[in-house]
């Protein structure tokens, strides 16, 4: 889960890491006083959690606090890719002498920490490692250790830094580095992290990615992810995995593996998957009540294909939910069924009651749906 | 001959009294799973399944069994890695977490523990391990796997399943089927469970399950190119339509950054001579066409 820009900045400022003077404002007013108070031109930035704001428009210099006014009264509120603008940060704007990138993330092949920097900060880290990649600084940190100093050292060294701006640099390397444990991060970076002319740093931006499964721990973060959509909304709060797509086939199934192969495979035969709908291993009659009902709530839906391999999930169970969404939404939809596993017979004599045909292979199953969606 | 299981595995089971230890201790005994105790803390001296007696710690159970050598864990995510670190302090070698949801922090940290201590981990959020006709440590249906020769190795639990009944009803039984598990950081990886399948002289061919997300599969394809694998492998990637940022279910399916998509792993797979099944139903005449393969690359 991101959390907002101002969000990190908090952690940042609590562990001494220099920042723009700022602060976080909700109305233009606010913003006018903010820029008053700073004295100096201001940058306003929009608090969304999408990357690319600065190019969609959603960061703003303005030289004056009028100039400030007028910018925050059309950027609150305002839409940016797809986000409603509720709030923006109002920092100085800081010249900086040289942009320079440090984060931490987690390498899952290699199993450890990584700390990387580079001396050419300021883009996206995907399109650095795409265009200079000798321009990164990279080191596993040992997870059962932590970072060393002398770490912090090498890489500041490496990005070419020498004199006080390399203790500093190193000094909030070890800081971001204690935030990305205490809050459990899957990333935590400035960028840029600004060299200014006097040679002090200052970290210009700031990201971090919580690891969802430890938000346990920090109640403080609520999971507020704004690039869903309603009914992604919607299944997150029901527990189910849902994520939508832009066709017209909807598809339900038990296992994230099994689903991402039914979208596959339908999509193979020509079909347009609407959505990827996960309800789990050892899923009950109300589990697939709430899944099926969610997915009609799909309003171009051309055919809808459930596809439950019960290992553990009993096919009774199933079929009930399954009949009980159907007769609750009043579907025209043509619902394609496949359903093997435990008490299977039952489960399809259920179903069969109810006027639902079921399939035993996959690949038939999905090839039915593709026909009845399109002809 | 299997990989991890087999006759003399005997099994632990952490949070052996909670609605899924249960229902899974029971299914793990009908298969035949020699299972000699459970454990949860404050329950000692209960009985399950009128056989398997339950401690307050894991000590306590291999002090009482000491031939114990294997455990799986059902513990909520909160206190799994606390489960792991326990059965690791009282020298248990073979830890499979199928607990769903434990923070990343705390596997990178358990998993790193364990291979410092020579210990095996599967998962977390993994279907576990099974070698057919002899034992299953996981929650996977018994029924659908069939005792043969092909090693089953996937990041998913279902689409697992899926698989091995195609190949048992295709007459391709399996030697073992390892789920590692769907979470971006996990025990023993891809790469080391194939390894574990080319040494193993009861599996003649490795079938491979792979997802987007990560880059474990293109890590195979790169050893296979450049190793010496003499036995025929085969592979299955899910998620060639999956959008890129989006968590497909599994923790660890994500595109992210540009890397992890299905189409990248596929071209790893197919410049390392691996054939990559469209269909999940392929997979046999796959299997098959890649004996015949090798039996005229190593002669008669």
């Amino acid at each position: 889960m991101k959390i907002h820009e101002y969000q990190a900045r908090i952690l940042f400022e609590q562990k001494k890491i220099p920042v723009p003077r700022g602060k976080l404002c909700t109305t233009s007013s606010e913003v006018r006083t903010a820029a008053q108070e700073l004295e100096k031109p201001v940058v306003i930035k929009s608090q969304i959690l999408v990357a690319g704001r600065g190019k969609a428009g959603g960061i703003r210099l303005a030289r004056t606090p009028s100039e400030a006014e007028e910018i925050a009264k059309k950027l609150i509120g305002s839409v940016i890719k797809g986000i409603k603008v509720n709030s923006v940060l109002v920092v100085e704007s800081v010249e900086p002498k040289q942009e320079l990138y440090l984060g931490f993330t987690i390498d899952r092949g290699a199993r450890k920490f990584v700390l990387i920097a580079s001396s050419q900060g300021g883009m996206d880290l995907e399109e650095l490692a795409l265009t200079q990649p000798d321009k990164i600084f990279r080191r596993e940190i040992e997870p059962l250790i932590g970072l060393h100093d002398f770490e912090a050292r090498l890489a500041a060294d490496s990005i070419g830094l020498g004199g006080r701006t390399a203790t500093d640099f190193s000094s909030i390397c070890k800081k971001i580095f204690a935030i990305f444990c205490e809050v459990e991060a899957d990333l935590a970076e400035s960028n840029p992290l600004a060299v200014t002319y006097d040679g002090s740093l200052v970290a210009l931006d700031s990201r971090i990615t919580l690891d969802d499964n430890a938000l346990f721990r920090h109640p403080e973060y609520r999971n507020e992810s704004e690039d869903m959509s309603p009914l992604e909304r919607e299944a997150s709060q029901r527990g189910l995995a849902f994520v939508q797509l832009d066709g017209d086939i909807g598809i339900i199934g038990n296992g994230a593996g099994l689903v991402m192969a039914t979208l596959d495979v339908v999509s193979h035969y020509g079909g347009r998957p609407a959505n990827f709908l996960d309800m789990g291993g050892g899923s009950s009659s109300d589990v697939v009540f709430n899944a099926v009902s969610l997915a009609l709530k799909q309003t171009n839906l051309k055919a809808l294909f459930v596809n439950v391999l019960g290992g553990i999930t009993r096919c009774d169970d199933v079929a009930r939910g399954l009949v009980q969404a159907l007769k609750g939404s009043q579907t025209k939809v043509p619902v394609i069924v496949r359903m093997v596993g435990n008490n299977e017979e039952e489960g399809r004599k259920i179903l069969a009651d109810a006027g639902v045909a079921t399939l035993d292979s996959m690949e038939d199953a999905a090839k039915l749906a593709v026909q009845k969606a399109y002809t | 001959m299997t990989i991890l299981v087999g006759n003399d595995t005997k099994v632990l089971v952490q949070g052996a009294t909670g609605r899924e230890g249960r229902l899974h201790t029971a299914a793990m005994l009908r298969y035949g799973t020699k299972i000699l105790a459970g454990v949860t803390p404050g329950r000692g001296g209960e009985i399950i399944e009128n056989t398997v007696p339950v401690f307050n710690t894991v000590k306590q159970a291999v002090e009482k069994f000491p031939q114990l050598n294997s455990s799986i864990i059902f513990v909520p995510a909160p206190f799994a890695s606390d489960a792991v670190y326990e059965s690791i302090d009282s020298g248990l070698k073979l830890i499979v977490v199928i607990t769903e949801h434990v923070p990343i922090h705390d596997s990178i940290r358990f998993t790193n523990y364990a291979y410092s201590k020579g210990v095996t981990i599967i998962g977390p959020n993994c279907p576990g391990i099974i070698s057919p006709g002899l034992s299953k440590i996981g929650i996977m249906p018994g029924h659908i796997f069939s005792k043969g020769q092909v090693g089953m190795v996937s990041r998913s639990g279902t689409l697992t399943y899926e698989i091995a009944w195609i190949l048992t009803r295709a007459g391709y039984g399996q030697s073992t089927a390892v789920g590692i598990g769907g979470d971006p950081i996990i025990g023993k990886d891809l790469l080391e469970i194939v390894e574990m399948f080319a040494e193993d002289g009861g599996t003649n061919s490795i079938v491979v399950i792979g997802e987007i997300g990560g880059d474990a599969e293109e890590r195979l394809a790169g050893k296979i190119k450049h190793g010496n694998f003499k036995k025929p492998v085969v592979a299955f990637i899910a998620g060639r339509k999956a959008p890129p940022g989006k968590r497909m279910g599994h923790a660890g399916a994500i595109i992210s950054m540009g890397t992890g998509t299905a189409a990248s792993k596929i071209e790893a797979f197919k410049s390392a001579g691996v054939p990559v099944a469209e269909l999940p139903s392929q997979i046999p005449e796959l299997l098959q066409r890649e004996f015949e393969e090798k039996k005229k690359e190593n002669g008669p």
